[in-house]
């Protein structure tokens, strides 16, 4: 399909908003910035209603000769896994901005570029359909994160910044000799549409899959390969903490889901128990440890490491729940937990403190903030009504038909959820407040409204109405399911009808189902007073 | 032995070059030092005509002077990168000398007469014309390297590059003179037709070809060879340390690659063993070596004796493999380090500290403040080096080890990933000194960039380079690979 390149001008046009941002005056850095971050939001717009949901195939593609003599091509293509994960961060980034405004002192112009160089680049792997291209972008936001983290970051950034760089770089350097093998043996292509129509032997499998492993699960992250996250998210400016928590994690699980999936399905199985038993630890341990956590950021990092175990669990349970449930979570973890960190960037900015033991009782002083919170926190518990309800719940019945015990664990984690949120919002938002902190606690300002309304307003229609991204998901995910069951969905609808479940997990799928609400009953009186 | 005019025509650029060097020495003495920057001029003016030249040789092959030297594509790649690097090595010390007040005029002679053993050193189709080029390359960068007459430590760098590359230009003789022995002759050709068929049973072949092996790997600097490096690189003058990291190592590089696949590919089986050991050595030891180094020359030397490792990746792949698309990814790797290490280099040798060369990674504190021009192109050049995408470093290991897989060694390339990690940390320690540390005063003391007109052309050069090349490759790799289906 050819037509307009949509996705160049969404990867290049903040790339030349860098370029651009070096050029302006010192006064217009933020505004350009800004302008270029909308710009490439109001360009991947369209993009929702253009997409043809009732194909699975890849769409908007675009091709060109990149490196001939070494069969490297630029390709790009957008599916319905990738579509809402592109507007993800395109919604994200301009938000981004917005928190940076006056939380930046040093060095503007440099921040704002490095922030538009990160957004090219993350677009750039969601929508790569070569492998090397796709590895570059991969690799391309290391070095601005490393200057993200190391530069504006807290006072142990540069301990933070190069445990970031090493960890993820040494995950990634055998994902690309697992890319060179695959070139050999999926005949001479790097090309991601064909080398996940290969068929590959068991024992190449096994160690390919070993080799995206590496990659994949250091950047989601998974247990045991957490350790940078805290660091990271703690040190990184606020809106570092956003793109690190909202899409840089996202690559991890877009990788499974792209490449471990479809093009080594049969080690993709053999593997699945342990992956549902990393998933599931990496739930409970990091609910456990947000429990303990006395810090806001280190508190939402754990409960990242969390809410990403839920994706894990989701993507290896070879069903359209599961892998739809994880996908919609991939999204609204972006949403919610970028809204957290925003939150926490807002009261630092106020307090210089992320301890909860100093920003608390805020209610009375920052009612619209305590607000925000509250939503937050309640979204990113899973209340029904909210987006994170959708996702965790078709996660849970998609694991349901795999084990009911390990479903059983990961419900643990939603108590837990529960549990070490609900505290923490008791004693932010509730508790006494500090009163030399007092004079410090003005609310939240137009332009801070402006950076979280957005994504309150997403947390509510997609807790409401998530069908519209999951009929555009749909048939992607259903050709992922289709390569590890070659006897197509057949397997999974009988899954479905055999199952008790099934009334429920149709509904979910049905364009108003009654599950929802429900949710919409029950959201109300969630609210904060 | 008859030649033709038609022969001194195919070397007229290395005759020109000869020339251009005499020429300069027998200026330098009469000329007041205003007037010396016209020697530069000289020297680029030769370089570009050369260039010239030897583009126009690449469609037409040929062997002159009886078989000694050999006008093909191969050559020709070397020889542009040469041209290109020995240009930059010029303007670079235009700069360079005048702040270290080195003015010595026949600098550029000498620069010029060692380019000059380049060019015949990978333009021989004979091991004896191998050896003459080589020689005087060396005995130009002996005198070169102790330039710096008041410094002790370039005095050191100079005697032990001396008697170092005396003994091993001594072991290349004697393994050529065994070859000769194993064969009955020096010409390339004939060699690989007399040892088709046998293999390293026979002691006098092993011996010859472990004798040069030893004698070539003095000259790119592979471990175990490597000792005179770091302190030969530290000591010498830093222009000259930059031509030395790339000039001598790609023309050694360029005249190894012609003796082991022109004249022992027949026994590449047999060798690309011996190479795999070297290369595993140099690729761990260059990489855990640099890490502990305080200071950035000697950083970037150890540096530059990992990167040997990376390009006999391509070497190790070339003997398990039967088309020749690992000799062009170390042509593709070696041209790509050129660009990043001597960008490097440029910045070290411009980089002062109350009149003397700020060379310790401290001194790089808060670069970013003062020169945000200087600390971003650093940056750059470290980011490549560390092989980090979308640089000309990531293009240059992407290469090489597509030719490791390609032979069946994926192991080979995960280690050298491993150790490409490894290297992240020590280059990008450079770049955390540079912008996450504050500078502790700006008093007199706190080192300075000094920028001057041919400085910035080197520096464009280098970083157009690192990111033309890192994105659009595709011109190079084509002439690495048509240089190399030009090896017989």
């Amino acid at each position: 399909m050819t037509g307009f390149p949509w996705l160049t001008l969404l990867v290049v046009l903040p790339l030349a908003g860098a370029i651009a941002v070096f050029a302006v005056q010192e006064r217009s850095i933020k505004v350009t910035a800004l302008a270029v971050a909308v710009a490439d939001l109001l360009i991947s717009l369209p993009l929702w209603w253009l997409f043809d949901a009732s194909s699975g195939e890849m769409q908007f593609m675009e091709s060109a000769r990149w490196i001939p003599s070494l069969s490297i091509n630029y390709r790009l293509g957008l599916d319905g896994i990738s579509l809402p994960l592109v507007l993800m961060t395109t919604v994200l980034m301009p938000l981004c901005i917005l928190i940076s405004w006056h939380s930046i002192e040093i060095r503007m112009r440099s921040f704002m570029a490095m922030l538009l160089i990160m957004e090219s680049a993350m677009i750039g792997v969601f929508t790569a359909l070569d492998f090397v291209l796709f590895y570059v972008f991969w690799e391309a936001m290391l070095i601005p994160m490393y200057l993200l983290i190391g530069i504006w970051g807290g006072p142990n950034r540069l301990y933070a910044a190069i445990k970031f760089l090493l960890y993820t770089l040494a995950g990634s350097v055998l994902l690309l000799v697992a890319i060179l093998v695959l070139y050999f043996q999926g005949g001479h292509t790097f090309d991601i549409v064909q080398l996940s129509q290969g068929t590959y032997s068991n024992s190449l499998q096994f160690w390919l899959f070993l080799a995206f492993f590496a990659a994949f699960a250091v950047k989601v992250p998974m247990f045991p390969f957490h350790t940078w996250l805290p660091d990271a998210h703690v040190e990184a400016p606020t809106a570092g903490s956003v793109i690190l928590a909202s899409v840089l994690l996202k690559m991890g699980t877009y990788g499974f889901l792209r490449f471990s999936l479809p093009m080594l399905p049969d080690a993709s199985q053999a593997f699945t128990p342990a992956m549902v038993a990393l998933s599931i630890v990496a739930i409970i341990y990091g609910a456990y440890m947000a429990l303990a956590q006395s810090d806001l950021k280190k508190l939402i990092a754990y409960s990242s490491v969390s809410h990403m175990g839920f994706v894990t669990l989701g993507l290896f349970m070879f069903n359209i729940q599961g892998i739809e449930g994880a996908v919609m979570q991939m999204v609204n973890h972006g949403i919610t937990t970028g809204g957290l960190f925003l939150c926490v960037g807002m009261i630092y900015e106020r307090t210089h403190s992320r301890q909860i033991a100093d920003n608390t009782g805020l209610t009375k002083p920052m009612p619209r903030y305590a607000t925000f919170l509250v939503i937050f926190s309640l979204s990113s518990l899973g209340l029904p009504g909210t987006n994170s309800f959708v996702g965790e719940f078709m996660v849970l019945a998609g694991a349901f038909l795999w084990s009911k015990i390990a479903t059983a664990f990961a419900l643990l984690g939603i108590i837990l959820a529960a549990a070490y949120l609900l505290w923490m919002v008791q004693r932010v938002a509730f508790g006494v407040p500090d009163p030399h902190m007092l004079p410090k606690l003005r609310d939240v300002n137009l332009r801070e409204m402006i950076t979280v309304v957005p994504l309150v307003v997403l947390i509510f229609l997609i807790g409401l109405f998530p069908n519209p991204i999951l009929t555009r998901m749909h048939p992607s995910v259903e050709k992922v399911i289709a390569r590890a069951f070659p006897a197509a969905t057949e397997q999974t609808s009988t899954m479905r009808q055999a199952d008790p479940l099934s009334p429920t997990v149709k509904q979910i799928t049905s364009p108003t189902g009654p599950a929802f609400g429900q949710g919409a009953q029950v959201s109300p009186e969630g609210q904060p007073q | 032995m008859t030649f033709s005019a038609a022969d001194l025509f195919l070397v007229l650029p290395e005759l020109l070059v000869v020339t251009a060097a005499c020429i300069v020495f027998v200026l330098d003495p009469v000329l007041r030092t205003s007037d010396k920057d016209g020697l530069v001029w000289l020297s680029l003016g030769t370089l570009a005509v050369c260039m010239g030249l030897t583009a126009s040789q690449i469609q037409a092959p040929a062997t002159i002077f009886s078989g000694l030297v050999v006008i093909d594509a191969y050559g020709a790649f070397w020889k542009l990168l040469l041209y290109f690097v020995t240009g930059l090595t010029i303007l670079l010390s235009h700069s360079y000398l005048k702040e270290e007040q080195l003015y010595f005029g026949e600098y550029y002679g000498f620069v010029l007469l060692s380019l000059s053993g380049m060019m015949v050193m990978v333009s021989s189709a004979d091991l004896l014309t191998l050896y003459l080029g080589t020689e005087l390359m060396s005995l130009s960068l002996y005198v070169m390297a102790g330039l710096k007459r008041s410094e002790p430590r370039s005095l050191e760098a100079s005697a032990k590059y001396f008697v170092l590359g005396a003994f091993s230009s001594g072991i290349l003789l004697y393994g050529i003179s065994l070859l000769y022995g194993a064969t009955g002759s020096t010409r390339l050709p004939e060699i690989a037709a007399a040892i088709s068929g046998r293999n390293l049973d026979d002691p006098l072949l092993l011996f010859a070809t472990i004798l040069l092996t030893v004698g070539f790997g003095f000259k790119l600097a592979v471990v175990p060879f490597h000792m005179w490096t770091p302190d030969v690189y530290q000591g010498a003058p830093t222009s000259v340390t930059a031509f030395m990291a790339v000039a001598s190592k790609a023309a050694s590089f360029g005249a190894f690659l012609r003796v082991f696949m022109e004249g022992l590919g027949g026994l590449k089986a047999n060798w690309s063993a011996m190479f795999l050991l070297l290369c595993l050595a140099t690729l761990i030891l260059g990489n855990v070596l640099a890490l502990v180094q305080t200071n950035v020359k000697r950083m970037l030397a150890y540096s530059s004796i990992a990167h040997a490792g990376y390009a006999l990746i391509g070497v190790v792949a070339t003997g398990h493999m039967e088309n020749s698309s690992g000799i062009a990814s170390v042509l593709l790797y070696l041209t790509l380090y050129a660009f990043m290490t001597f960008g490097a280099f440029a910045i070290v040798a411009m980089l002062r500290k109350g009149g003397i060369e700020g060379v310790d990674i401290e001194d790089f504190t808060g670069l970013a403040k003062r020169h945000p021009v200087a600390a971003l192109l650093m940056l750059i050049f470290m980011v490549s080096l560390a092989g980090i995408p979308p640089t000309a470093g990531f293009i240059g290991k992407l290469y090489v080890f597509m030719s490791a897989v390609e032979a069946g060694l994926p192991w080979l390339a995960a280690v050298a990933l491993i150790f490409a990690v490894i290297s992240a940390y020590y280059y990008l320690r450079l770049v955390m000194v540079m912008y996450m540390r504050e500078p502790s005063d700006l008093s007199s003391t706190s080192p300075r960039m000094v920028m001057s007109p041919a400085l910035s052309i080197v520096l464009a050069c280098a970083v157009a380079g690192v990111v033309i090349f890192g994105i659009y490759p595709n011109p190079l790799v084509n002439f690495a690979m048509q240089a190399v289906s030009a090896l017989k």
